[in-house]
């Protein structure tokens, strides 16, 4: 096969420079020792990072973020596992309908789910509370955890959890001590990836959030929407970072096209 | 017998926290949001208990929404097209990589799917603004006298979109061209077939499905976009998404905010069942 050709990689580098541009931009801005916005930056300072600190909102809504995504993330894998066995175990009726649920918080756009649990926790009196926080939360990373245990549920060897039965072990021993090990990694890269989707989700949470449980991004949102300056790009620079140190670790878990494309794809890692 | 019906009881055992999940706290606040969609409101009156389409026939019949839900279409028809200018050409660059290159690039490529949508936005922000890089660049080689602002505008919204939605572009036409047998490529090419020719007769017509599907993809979430027409468009440029949220938390009007959201999840919904089900229809034949 040919390798590519000189335009290709002239089209490469375009491609990789419009897709670096604005990350490489708020890195360089949240460095910068003045007090307005100036590019090309010339020189450094951490004076951005530390009034982010002294101001301690931000620093407030990263905790209810990192909070909210570990709660989250953690319960939408514990109903996961046992739902993704259903469906990979047995044939029963609604099962095809049972898994196109699962998934559909993927299709509904988060502005739609954003008004629907606004209006659905005002009249169950959830309104601003970190449980509705939670349970939005995880009605929109469940598709993601489903789809990583169900596609690791695929390369479970049923014969070692029929032998673990035929040799006396009782059906939680076997899950505990056979399947569950097994699902170990697709758990892994799922829960990382739930949590990541729900630490960075703003639209959903701007209409559920109160003054009290400002997430991260909802907070960034609101003080762009009045200033552009070093501050925020101080917080999504440290954002990126967070988003960086996931990503590898994704990868090396898994192989990140394998991961976001889904099981069925050979991996090229 | 027996153990087929307790092989059923274990599989509705097991699914039932999930379902029940779903059902409270997904169908219960959509269908909710239907009915509330259906209400009229008044500035003193709040909202009414009677059942009406008012709203709806507000959103079709009020030039407002009219040129709201045009814009929205022109923004998601461009975004789809520079994903696909963009990304298709990257996605087949990326197959033909060799090993260390391709595994980095493809991390560079579809890394920013992991990166905050507020973040990625505030660069453009940053790049856009009168005193950003791009003014300031063209300033300083006397291309432009005066300031050079992209801010507010509907190209810059495009612009920023397509860098938040092209991965995902990428990320399908890649998925496909993983089918692709290099070997036939191979013998294309021993049979003196040109790379123009390979591309047309043999890459394309595979990686079509994908093309196809990532388009859809690209095309719906454009349509849904909040935070970055929010952020680079500003109050003027009003989107479907911002124009919802406005409806619902500025101006309080509950039931047409809610109309319009569902219009929205309508939409959405029939171009990503019914035309799924249509392309899978007619590229099955590719899959097996």
């Amino acid at each position: 096969m040919s390798r590519n050709g000189f335009l290709s990689l002239l089209f490469h580098a375009v491609f990789i420079i419009f897709s670096m541009a604005p990350i490489v931009i708020v890195c360089l801005v949240a460095f910068t020792p003045t007090g307005y916005l100036s590019v090309p930056v010339t020189s450094f300072s951490l004076r951005w990072f530390a009034a982010l600190y002294e101001r301690g909102d931000f620093l407030g809504s990263a905790l209810t973020s990192l909070w909210l995504g570990l709660a989250a993330s953690t319960i939408a894998l514990i109903l996961s596992v046992p739902a993704a066995l259903a469906i990979f175990r047995y044939r029963f009726y609604g099962r095809e309908a049972f898994l196109s649920l699962l998934q559909s918080p993927l299709m509904i756009p988060h502005v739609v789910l954003g008004i629907a649990f606004l209006r659905f926790f005002s009249q169950i009196g959830l309104t601003g509370t970190f449980a509705g926080l939670v349970i939005a939360h995880v009605i929109v990373v469940i598709p993601f955890t489903m789809r990583m245990v169900l596609s690791n549920a695929g390369s479970l060897d049923a014969s070692v959890e029929s032998a673990a039965e035929s040799l006396g072990a009782g059906p939680l021993t076997t899950f505990r001590r056979i399947t569950l090990p097994m699902l170990v990694p697709g758990l892994a890269a799922g829960w990382l990836l739930a949590f990541i989707t729900s630490f960075d989700e703003l639209t959903m949470t701007t209409f559920i959030a109160s003054p009290q449980t400002v997430t991260l991004p909802v907070r960034m949102f609101n003080y762009i929407q009045d200033n552009i300056d070093p501050l925020v790009a101080a917080v999504s620079a440290a954002l990126i970072g967070v988003a960086v140190l996931v990503m590898v670790i994704l990868d090396r878990l898994f192989g990140l096209d394998r991961l976001l494309v889904g099981g069925e794809q050979k991996g090229s890692s | 017998m027996m153990a087929s019906h307790r092989r059923r009881l274990n599989a509705y055992f097991l699914s039932a926290p999930a379902a029940i999940l779903i059902v409270a706290f997904l169908v219960t606040p959509i269908l909710s949001t239907v009915l509330l969609s259906l209400r009229e409101y008044s500035t003193y009156g709040g909202i009414s208990d009677t059942i009406s389409l008012l709203n709806y026939r507000d959103i079709f019949t009020d030039s407002y929404f009219a040129e709201v839900l045009l814009r929205t279409m022109k923004i998601s028809l461009l975004v789809t097209l520079g994903a696909l200018v963009l990304g298709v050409p990257e996605a087949y660059i990326l197959y033909r990589m060799r090993s260390p290159w391709r595994n980095i690039f493809l991390l560079v490529v579809l890394g920013p799917l992991f990166i905050s949508v507020v973040a990625r936005t505030l660069g453009w922000a940053l790049i856009f603004g009168s005193t950003g890089l791009i003014s300031s660049t063209l300033q300083r080689f006397g291309l432009i006298s005066q300031p050079f602002d992209l801010m507010y505008t509907e190209t810059g919204v495009v612009i920023a979109l397509i860098h938040v939605l092209v991965p995902y572009m990428v990320l399908s036409v890649w998925a496909s061209l993983q089918r692709l047998d290099r070997r036939i490529e191979s013998a294309a090419e021993s049979l003196g077939a040109s790379q123009i020719t390979i591309i047309r007769r043999i890459v394309l017509p595979l990686a079509l499905p994908g093309i196809l599907a990532g388009s859809l993809i690209v095309f719906a979430l454009a349509a849904s976009a909040f935070a970055t027409p929010a952020i680079l468009g500003g109050r003027r440029l009003k989107v479907v998404a911002t124009l919802a949220y406005d409806e619902f938390l500025n101006t309080l009007n509950w039931p047409l905010g809610a109309a319009v959201a569902i219009l929205l999840l309508i939409f959405i919904a029939i171009l990503m069942t019914v035309i799924n089900k249509w392309i899978e229809s007619k590229y099955s034949e590719v899959f097996k």
